[in-house]
């Protein structure tokens, strides 16, 4: 008992005064430095992958032939938790139902996706964009011109996360 | 009474109820389309079978009647496979818009879909499509939505009495049309929306406003007519977005006239929303202070005797009774609220009730009671535009069978046969010494009644018309125990109101015209008006201060020296009375606009300027003075009274027509002339008829 006392005090003196656990330490560091692929990107000027099922910065899209797809049926606006949808409607001149506005406050909003869930023809939908941010509170109230905006933008993007998610619908 | 097994429990339930009936009446419920409690069951959509001892099939429990000892059984595993074919044969042709549709969130299919249909159908075809039709600016029909329930037919027949609507085609092709082409001509087609269990007929003011889930719904009364409809009025946040009927059996059933509902659109156009002085003889806006400290300096220079007031439509018990207070405070007794407001004409039609009287100015048979009436004389007045609910009561009487009409006056479509007698008063003193041949009927019938319109109490011979139908009423028994035959069709609640508020000066000579008439002979140098906008302005003299409180900017406002900006009855608390004399709160739905004040609020707060102490600081303050005065008031409570048979007059000049009032339904107040509906529908249908 006695000698293996002395034994580990030995190895635990020659241990610390040869730096050895510094040394291991630097090793796996350049191991990782030198040999293996970095894992962190070079943020803003590299961007990261993101899922199609990322939810950003909302986008209202349009058909194809340029027609609003919001019907304002209000199923977004009714679902909301946070209840940062507004929506108001109106009967359009050509008869058809359509919003009058289409606000989202942003500073409530969660980013559960639940509009673009209950939305039965798919127009509120989450782009994978979270670089929005903004210098005042007012600039994140959005309108519906900000939103079909950001739907244009976005649009390609839109048409193949849709197309990719359709299965599981 | 026969006893009913439902569900395994007992139930004593009336005699002659159909098995859907009875469980509505014990809280069973039983999903349905076509049944609607108000209109005849056809029996059609098969959704509420049910399950009864002694029957190997299912039976529909809308057109079974009840028999002693039945077993019924309404949530059996059977019963929700019947259920669950019913919803995917009437989804065959649906399409699924519910996104789209006004009915989405409050619709029968769509709830009954959710708790017994699939989820899935097996069909697979091509769904129907149905053209576009034109039902008239009311309402917007989505045919290819219907579902062939027939309600609206059904309802257009048997209690609107337009012979307009059917289904055409067999089978697939059914299509709910108008025979003809046309515009759906009536008063309550409006309510057309309200049956349909889907999104087919809809609401052509609410289209596209709003979702079921977020409106706030306010149960209060219709003050556009003298009847008193009971409403329920959907809003969100500031806007009134639909007005709808709430069901009360006493007086409207589940209906409402459509100049009820689709108001909606003028509660805000034309609001006086500021306060106004006249200076330099232009309006300007102004403050409170500085309209009320304006009226005060006025008043100081001027006697009691030479202020007056007068109420107009609209006005509820609390503000004509604050006003009649402050104004005999400050030693004034000419007020009046006894006029047509409501009529086309430029000038004050006094129609001279007496308030001691309440028998002969209310309308004593009740609008229930006319269903148990056997006869019946309408002297002077057209239900159908006075007040259609009330008509649409006399259609269901008649349409019982064994009901004597006849009608002295104009010539009106009433949607049910009546004889016509003519116009001349003539008729009247024929009837009265029986030898008119409706002198016969009137006096084999058991429950006679007589209606005098409106339009009885004004013109030269009035007094003549009214005596004459109170000595019918006498010798012909309409007036015996538990039944009065007599009745008084008014059409504006704010004049009922006010009369029951005593709104009437002691000295019996002083009435309207009197007062309009001393104004122009410079007695009269202040005149104060709630909602009055028929005087002859143009000729009233220039120097006449006139302060006009009200909501509506219009004659009235234009010529006030002060406006005083008041609320909308859907914005505050009120109390009213309709034309059985039955009272009835009001609450607020809405809040107000702009600057307007609560109407009795602001009287209340013009004593302070005048320095009159009213002793009362709330609502509640007022309401109790006014049950102290009027002991009705503080219960709450209606009870028919007769009216005086003493100082009839006897010598009738048999000259002249009479003629009924109100000529067109549409528009016939402040609110109602603001509203762009009701200018679409006076354009379409007013001119037909005239």
């Amino acid at each position: 008992m006695e000698n293996n006392k002395l034994i580990q005090r030995i190895s635990n003196f020659l241990e610390s005064l040869l730096l050895i656990d510094i040394f291991k330490g630097i090793i796996l560091t350049s191991k990782y430095m030198l040999f293996k692929k970095s894992v962190t990107i070079n943020y803003p000027y590299e961007k990261s992958m993101v899922s199609y099922r990322f939810k950003g910065e909302h986008a209202l899209r349009r058909y194809e032939n340029g027609e609003e797809r919001c019907i304002a049926c209000k199923l977004c606006e009714a679902i909301c938790p946070a209840q940062a949808i507004t929506i108001s409607a109106e009967k359009r001149n050509d008869g058809s139902r359509r919003t009058l506005t289409y606000d989202i406050d942003m500073s409530k909003c969660i980013y559960c996706g639940l509009c673009e869930e209950a939305c039965p023809v798919d127009a509120i939908v989450e782009t994978p964009n979270v670089e929005f941010s903004t210098e005042t509170r007012e600039e994140l109230y959005y309108t519906k011109e900000k939103l079909l905006s950001n739907g244009e933008r976005w649009e390609n993007y839109l048409k193949q996360k849709m197309q990719e998610l359709a299965v599981y619908k | 009474m026969p006893k009913i097994v439902i569900n395994g429990s007992e139930h004593e339930v009336a005699e002659g109820l159909t098995i859907i009936q009875a469980c509505d009446s014990l809280g069973v419920s039983i999903p349905r389309f076509c049944y609607h409690d108000k209109l005849p069951s056809v029996g059609s959509c098969r959704m509420c079978m049910v399950e009864i001892s002694g029957s190997r099939k299912l039976v529909p429990s809308c057109a079974t009647t009840i028999s002693e000892g039945m077993e019924v059984k309404t949530e059996t595993p059977e019963i929700h496979k019947a259920r669950k074919m019913v919803l995917e044969m009437l989804l065959i042709n649906h399409p699924l818009d519910c996104p789209i549709c006004d009915k989405g969130g409050e619709c029968d299919l769509q709830d009954q879909t959710y708790r017994y249909g699939l989820d899935k159908s097996a069909i697979n075809v091509v769904k129907r499509a149905v053209e576009e039709k034109d039902f008239g600016p009311l309402i917007t029909p989505y045919m290819t939505r219907c579902i062939h329930c027939t309600r609206c037919i059904r309802f257009a027949t048997e209690i609107a009495g337009i012979q307009e609507l059917g289904a055409l085609g067999r089978g697939d092709h059914t299509e709910i049309s108008m025979y003809i082409s046309k515009s759906l001509s009536s008063e309550l087609s409006g309510n057309l929306a309200e049956v349909c269990p889907v999104g087919a007929l809809t609401n052509s003011s609410y289209a596209f406003k709003a979702r079921p889930w977020e409106l706030i719904s306010t149960e209060t009364i219709d003050v556009l007519d003298a009847v008193g409809s009971n409403i329920k009025v959907d809003a969100t946040g500031l806007a009134v977005l639909r007005i709808m009927p709430k069901i009360n059996d006493s007086i409207n059933e589940s209906w409402i006239g459509d100049k009820s509902r689709y108001i909606v659109d003028a509660l805000r156009i034309q609001r006086l929303d500021i306060p106004m002085i006249r200076i330099n003889g232009k309006l300007v806006k102004s403050s409170w202070n500085e309209a009320m400290r304006t009226i005060a300096d006025k008043l100081k220079s001027l006697q009691g005797s030479e202020i007056a007031s007068l109420m107009g439509d609209f006005v509820d018990i609390e503000t004509a009774f604050i006003t009649k207070k402050l104004f005999n405070a400050l030693g004034s007794d000419n007020i009046d609220c006894r006029f047509i407001t409501n009529s086309a004409e430029n000038n004050v039609i006094d129609v001279n009730f007496d308030v001691e009287d309440r028998g002969s100015y209310l309308f004593n048979t009740t609008i229930a009671g006319i269903e148990e009436a056997d006869s019946c004389l309408i002297v002077g007045s057209n239900p159908r535009f006075e007040a259609p609910i009330l008509n649409a009561r006399l259609r269901k009487r008649y349409l019982r069978g064994g009901f004597e009409m006849a009608v002295i006056g104009e010539k009106y479509d009433g949607n049910y046969k009546y004889d016509y007698l003519g116009s001349n008063i003539s008729l009247l003193q024929d009837i009265l010494n029986g030898k008119h041949p409706f002198a016969e009927k009137l006096k084999s019938s058991k429950k006679p009644m007589l209606v005098l319109g409106i339009g009885a109490f004004v013109g030269n011979n009035s007094s003549d018309i009214v005596s004459l139908a109170k000595e019918i009423a006498i010798k012909y028994n309409m007036i015996q125990d538990n039944w009065n035959g007599y009745n008084v069709l008014n059409t504006s609640a704010g004049m009922l109101s006010s009369m029951e508020a005593g709104f009437v000066s002691k000295d019996k000579k002083i009435n309207a015209d009197s007062i309009v008439s001393a104004t122009k002979a410079k007695n009269i140098k202040l005149l104060w008006l709630n909602n009055v906008d028929n005087i002859d302005f143009d000729s009233l003299p220039k120097d006449i201060f006139v302060v006009y409180q009200g909501h509506h900017g219009d004659k009235g406002a234009a010529r006030a020296d002060v406006i005083l900006p008041s609320n909308l009855w859907l914005e505050q608390d009120g109390t009213y009375v309709n034309i059985e004399g039955r009272l009835q709160r009001s609450y607020q739905a809405v809040p107000t606009v702009g600057e307007s004040k609560k109407s009795w609020k602001i009287i209340r707060k013009f004593a302070e300027y005048v320095g009159v102490d009213l002793k009362m600081e709330t609502l509640e303050d007022l309401r109790k003075q006014i049950s102290e005065v009027n002991p009705r008031f503080a219960s709450m409570n209606f009870a028919v009274a007769e009216f005086k048979k003493d100082n009839l007059s006897m010598n009738f000049s048999l000259n002249g027509d009479v003629k009924s009032l109100i000529t067109n339904y549409y528009i016939t107040d402040i609110i109602s002339k603001n509203s762009v509906k009701m200018a679409e529908c006076t354009k379409l249908f007013v001119k037909k008829t005239a």
